[in-house]
């Protein structure tokens, strides 16, 4: 018997299919929230339809092989909303799905931020803020060193660009023109003391960016398409990584919880839990309806 | 030369004034190359220091794979854990002021944290130089003597802690750091050091080496102490028979070797260029205290920052010189019941 031959798992191209895929991720994040009783809603219901498009269209991988040296790698920078990376790794086959109700236990696979040796086919640790995209830039640097054709992927949050060391990972990138390397940044316009312009205003975003020898695309990150062309657009580029601005609503689908700062760093209670799951069910009515 | 371990093979002019003087960190920059030519994947990472840490000895001999960070001491430590990550042996060099001094978080989260329960085979393979580290920097003051990084990365767990007593041994660690697994802190200093091991000089990471039996006081000691052991040791000859065991490695502390030569010794005296709180001693104490209880005496730096001056006249108003441990060697003793 040789070595199997490991393929990627197919690819899903139907928008429709992915929709629902969305709209099942944000109900294990309700269901897993309220079952931690503690945890991150805002930013893991704003960033589920990024989180899908990567993991059933984007991504080469296969969750059967963890440690495919051919897979492309995440790296969530912003590790406080692995609720929807969690959610979107079980629903992609990583682990079973019960397992979500696990999140943050004690025993359990699903730590509060992420590690990377307690869940196969996470690619990091993280939590603090500001590490992430020089641990996918470290990924990107030395798979280019061995000229593989894996991309990384890192997920950033819109508070951690106040982090020095985002910058300096930034620059690093720019200057080795890691073009394998793709960022999105989590814009929600939110952080825990409040709106992030209020605490340190980040803007130009695009900008700054731009001048570190960066492509840099703005979408609007609730819309599945837009995350795709985006992500296939940066495949393109030579010589430059690629930012992803990825204009989202947190809270996305929960009507209490969007655009509400308060609700970065909570979890719904067992109320409102149910009501979230109820919007998020009509939701996925309306999907089906094609109305949405 | 008599108490001296033949085992150790040290220099045979240990004693002599001509004792070869040696920078330790030309140990790390030959270990680097010669870890480079053994296997393909080791690189380096260097913040803007390649020359004095010498990891440009590696650089020139293996320009594609050495990786230029500049001043970013914290993006540095994440990188290289990326680059772990993907299957390289990730050594990164600077100063032990800013590595680990600037960076102990990102060292914590993305390289110890990041590495630990790893399966074999997936560890984080990031090998942390901290050169310049004590007060023999020298002229450079207080803001570049970093004293307090062995205790720093002796508290992260799966963190494997050397201080090699001179270049020589310097060049082993280095080899040895890139062939075992997990993340790794190496630590020497700026000066010219008697490089007083050799080749034939044992070494094995986690073990002490006991260069000179003794059966009245252990003198523990790691980094340039260890010389000075050796010379107290020597003056004490005729008074107090002491036992000089080389601790280079101060993570995982090599209890049993520790606790045997305490068990015939009866009393430990630890030397380092360290604070005197949290590295080498801190290690012993925490042993023995737990294990073998016994009177020790610590030299090092006394929860104080270090200034500007010349290594020698540094190392003698700090107290760590050869007679300072002859003084801690009687106090010990002393306090022998």
């Amino acid at each position: 018997m040789g070595k199997p031959v490991i393929k990627p798992v197919p690819k899903i191209d139907n928008i429709l299919k992915l929709k629902l895929l969305a709209n099942q991720i944000r109900q294990d994040i309700i269901n897993s929230l309220a079952a931690a009783g503690s945890g991150h809603s805002a930013g893991p219901l704003g960033m589920a339809d990024v989180f899908t498009a990567l993991y059933f269209n984007i991504l080469k991988h296969n969750p059967k092989y963890h440690f495919w040296e051919g897979r492309d790698r995440i790296v969530l920078s912003n590790g406080h909303i692995c609720p929807v990376l969690y959610a979107a790794m079980a629903n992609a086959g990583y682990f079973p799905k019960k397992e979500l109700q696990t999140l943050r236990h004690y025993g359990t696979r699903l730590q509060g931020h992420p590690h990377r040796s307690t869940l196969p086919g996470l690619e990091t640790t993280s939590g603090p803020l500001g590490s992430g995209l020089s641990q996918a830039a470290g990924m990107a640097y030395a798979l280019q060193m061995d000229k593989k054709k894996n991309r990384v992927f890192c997920l950033m949050s819109d508070g951690e660009q106040e982090c020095g060391q985002t910058w300096e990972a930034a620059m690093f990138a720019g200057k080795n023109k890691l073009q394998n390397l793709t960022a999105f940044i989590d814009r929600n316009n939110i952080q825990i003391d409040g709106y992030t312009e209020d605490i340190m205003p980040l803007e130009p975003l695009a900008d700054k960016y731009r001048a570190f020898n960066w492509h840099v695309i703005e979408i609007d990150a609730n819309n599945i398409p837009a995350v795709i062309n985006a992500c296939n657009e940066a495949a393109t580029i030579h010589e430059k990584p690629t930012l992803i601005l990825a204009h989202n609503i947190p809270g996305k689908g929960v009507s209490f919880m969007e655009n509400d700062y308060l609700w970065h760093g909570k979890p719904p209670t067992a109320e409102e839990a149910k009501v979230a799951l109820a919007e998020l069910k009509a939701w996925r009515e309306r999907i089906i309806k094609d109305k949405d | 030369m008599k108490s001296i371990n033949k085992k150790a093979h040290l220099v045979g002019n240990l004693y002599s004034k001509d004792i070869k003087k040696v920078k330790t960190r030309d140990g790390y920059g030959k270990g680097l190359v010669k870890a480079g030519e053994k296997n393909k994947n080791v690189v380096v990472l260097c913040a803007d220091l390649s020359e004095s840490t010498r990891s440009e000895w590696f650089q020139k001999k293996f320009p594609e794979r050495f990786v230029e960070i500049g001043v970013a001491e914290q993006n540095m430590a994440s990188l290289a854990s990326g680059m772990a990550a993907a299957g390289k042996i990730a050594f990164m060099s600077s100063y032990a002021a800013f590595s680990p001094g600037r960076n102990n978080e990102q060292i914590r989260t993305t390289i110890s944290y990041n590495s630990w329960g790893s399966k074999p085979g997936r560890e984080i393979n990031v090998k942390i130089a901290g050169a310049h580290a004590g007060i023999s920097v020298g002229p450079d003051g207080a803001t570049h003597q970093a004293l307090e990084d062995v205790g720093l990365m002796r508290l992260q767990p799966g963190m494997v802690v050397i201080v090699p007593c001179d270049d020589v041994e310097c060049e082993k660690a280095t080899i040895a750091a890139a062939e075992t697994p997990g993340p790794f802190y190496l630590r020497f200093g700026r000066a010219d050091y008697p490089s007083i091991t050799t080749e034939k000089t044992p070494f094995k990471v986690g073990r002490i080496e006991e260069f000179r039996s003794g059966k009245e006081c252990t003198i523990v000691a790691n980094g340039p102490l260890v010389y000075e052991a050796l010379i107290a040791a020597k003056k004490l000859e005729k008074e107090i028979d002491c036992q000089v065991l080389n601790c280079h490695t101060v993570k995982p502390m090599d209890g049993k070797t520790l606790l045997a030569a305490v068990k015939v010794t009866g009393c430990a005296v630890t030397a380092e260029e360290h604070q005197w709180q949290g590295g080498l001693a801190g290690a012993v104490a925490e042993f023995l205290g737990e294990n073998y209880p016994v009177p020790i005496k610590r030299v090092g730096v006394k929860d104080r920052f270090g200034e500007s001056g010349n290594p020698d006249e540094l190392f003698k108003a700090f107290g760590l010189t050869a007679d300072d441990i002859v003084k801690a060697v009687r106090a010990a003793v002393r306090m022998k019941k």
